[in-house]
């Protein structure tokens, strides 16, 4: 049985992470693992900090919140200052580079991807970097099931928007790929 | 007006791209089998499930995914939404509609709350049944919208002048915010009186795999009606249980409703004696039903010698804390009161009795440790350990468990 796998998702209002976070969860559902899925923003919709946290367990999950986490995504500066030392020591750190230019502290296990530059380059819009830079988190933890992503992210996002997801989710895995994942 | 102008404006709207509606959406997550859903859905589909059928309210975060679902659904099964314009008006309209003959909810959070304390004396008084759902967020007033707190607890109690009854439920998952919403509505029709639900901003946004039981398993309780003539009717009329049948209006039967102190026609009244029958009615139909309206879990409690005393999301963290100690060989047990009110001073007194420690974590500045505090009196070596937190931030389970080592 595998103890609490603990993700925070972090960066800033309207980056999609708290719907990011949302569809991990709903991976996991499909995975019919345990899980739970909490967020934290401002009260403002667009700027400011947020955060989604997702724990995925075998066994029930008593505390909602990560605190110690298995894998972080920053896609901003701040929330990579403000998160990085709660990773654990054999932690999966994740960072934007677009955003993220100085990282204090490099984790053993470091993916360091442009992701915002490469959802303009290749999809025209920095919209879907939520998508993408999830998928890539997906493949290179092994976390939840590729095609339970795939499926999550049809059930989440509106019907017109599912294909172009589904582009950066493969623009994600592939880049993942590349690291030998 | 002119008939043929109005014919010519109509015009064939053609219907735009197949797109599946947010009831579809919605209808996908009633299918009862394992989906993701958020503590605040869960209220709004049990409170369907509980036959729920008038919504009146003024959205307000955190618990505005309550107003926004029943939005949708009340509609669609013939009940009715209202969008009031403030929260005075929404707790006045689910008084009316309830005497009418609804099931009927509201949902707020502090502030709301606050406005709605006038009224909520009002259903008390008047023996109306109906729902307060209070998604609580940091205080005093506007304070911090997206931001966790316990800080409504005393105020669910004591929030509304004058001496009252209260009944108030707080789940801990996203499954109990289904299960003590038609709990509510169960105990609302059942006392006659206005049932608090707490939830607070985590347990209103937190996402869990759920799945809603079959139908045939939802227990619902409906009002009990008048067996008598119209003219035999008193409004306020109580059985063995201090339980009174409550009839429609629209139904043939008559009588008066005030706010004022009245008799059990229903008509305003100074005598001392009637005024103390009424007081004692509105007290007794709680106090002696405590063993119908408490309930609480006890978790590893058997062989317990520490026991944290911890409601809502924070209940969540003291049972990682009680997991974490219990690796450690630190016999630690949690309760935790599924009823805030009536208060659970029987469990309270025998685990006073059992344990030599109480940790009391909460988010606000000691309004649970109050209550553990007024039933410690005749145990003054028990030792009680505080951990109070208000800056929006959780407890987390490590700190319970650093407080407690600290404390021992």
């Amino acid at each position: 049985m595998m103890k609490n796998y603990e993700i925070r998702l972090s960066g800033s209002g309207g980056q999609g992470l708290i719907l990011a976070g949302i569809i991990l969860a709903r991976a996991a559902v499909i995975d019919k693992r345990r899980v739970t899925q909490t967020q934290s923003y401002g009260p403002e919709s667009r700027g400011g900090s947020s955060r989604a946290d997702v724990i995925i367990s075998d066994q029930e999950i008593y505390f909602p919140e990560a605190t110690n986490f298995d894998c972080l995504l920053a896609l901003t500066q701040e929330a990579c200052d403000k998160y990085l030392f709660d990773l654990r020591d054999t932690g999966v750190l994740i960072i934007d580079t677009t955003y993220v230019k100085n990282l204090a502290l490099a984790a053993e296990n470091t993916y360091e991807v442009p992701f915002t530059d490469i959802a303009i380059e290749k999809l025209g819009s920095p919209i879907s970097t939520n998508i993408l830079s999830l998928a890539f988190l997906v493949k290179i933890t092994g976390i939840v099931k590729e095609a339970s992503l795939k499926q999550s992210i049809a059930e989440s996002v509106k019907p017109a928007f599912v294909e172009i997801n589904h582009k950066a989710m493969q623009i994600g895995f592939d880049l993942a790929a590349k690291y030998g994942k | 007006m002119n008939k043929k102008t109005t014919k010519a404006k109509t015009t064939k709207i053609e219907p735009a791209e197949k797109q599946p509606t947010k009831l579809e959406e919605l209808q996908e997550k009633r299918e009862r089998k394992m989906v993701l859903m958020q503590g605040n859905e869960a209220v709004a589909f049990g409170a369907l499930d509980a036959g729920c059928n008038f919504f009146a309210g003024y959205p307000i975060t955190p618990s505005t995914e309550i107003a926004e679902i029943l939005a949708l659904e009340l509609p669609k099964r013939g009940g009715v939404f209202v969008q009031m314009e403030d929260e005075i008006a929404s707790i006045s309209a689910i008084t009316g509609a309830s005497l009418a003959g609804a099931k009927a909810l509201t949902a707020t959070s502090g502030p709301g709350f606050s406005l709605m304390q006038e009224g909520i004396g009002y259903a008390k008084i008047t023996e109306t049944p109906c729902v307060v759902v209070n998604v609580q967020r940091v205080g005093p007033s506007t304070g911090m919208p997206t931001s966790c707190a316990q800080g409504d607890m005393q105020q669910a109690r004591w929030g509304s002048h004058g001496d009252s009854p209260a009944i108030v439920l707080y789940p801990d998952s996203v499954k109990e915010c289904y299960e003590l919403t038609i709990r509510a509505i169960n105990l609302s029709e059942k006392y006659r009186t206005c049932v608090i639900l707490l939830l607070d901003e985590v347990l209103g946004h937190m996402r869990e795999a759920v799945r809603l039981p079959d139908m045939a398993n939802v227990r619902v309780i409906s009002r009990i009606k008048p067996t008598v003539p119209p003219h035999w009717y008193k409004h306020y009329d109580e059985n063995q249980k201090y339980l009174s049948p409550l009839a429609s209006f629209g139904e043939g039967y008559r009588y008066n409703v005030t706010g004022l102190t009245h008799d059990q026609l229903g008509f305003p009244t100074n005598k001392a004696t009637e005024a103390a029958d009424m007081m004692e009615r509105l007290r007794k139909k709680i106090t002696y039903n405590i063993r119908d309206l408490v309930q609480i879990e006890s978790y590893k409690m058997e062989d317990a010698k520490i026991a944290i005393f911890a409601a809502g999301i924070v209940a969540r963290a003291a049972k990682a804390a009680v997991s974490m100690a219990r690796q450690e060989g630190i016999p630690v047990g949690l309760l935790r009161p599924l009823t805030i009110w009536p208060f659970p001073d029987d469990a309270v007194r025998k685990m006073l009795r059992d344990v030599d420690v109480v940790v009391v974590p909460e988010l606000n500045q000691g309004q649970l440790v109050r209550e553990i505090q007024r039933l410690v009196k005749d145990r003054s070596d028990s030792k009680l350990i505080k951990i109070q937190r208000v800056n929006g931030k959780l407890i987390s389970p490590t700190e319970i468990l650093r407080k407690m080592k600290e404390g021992m």
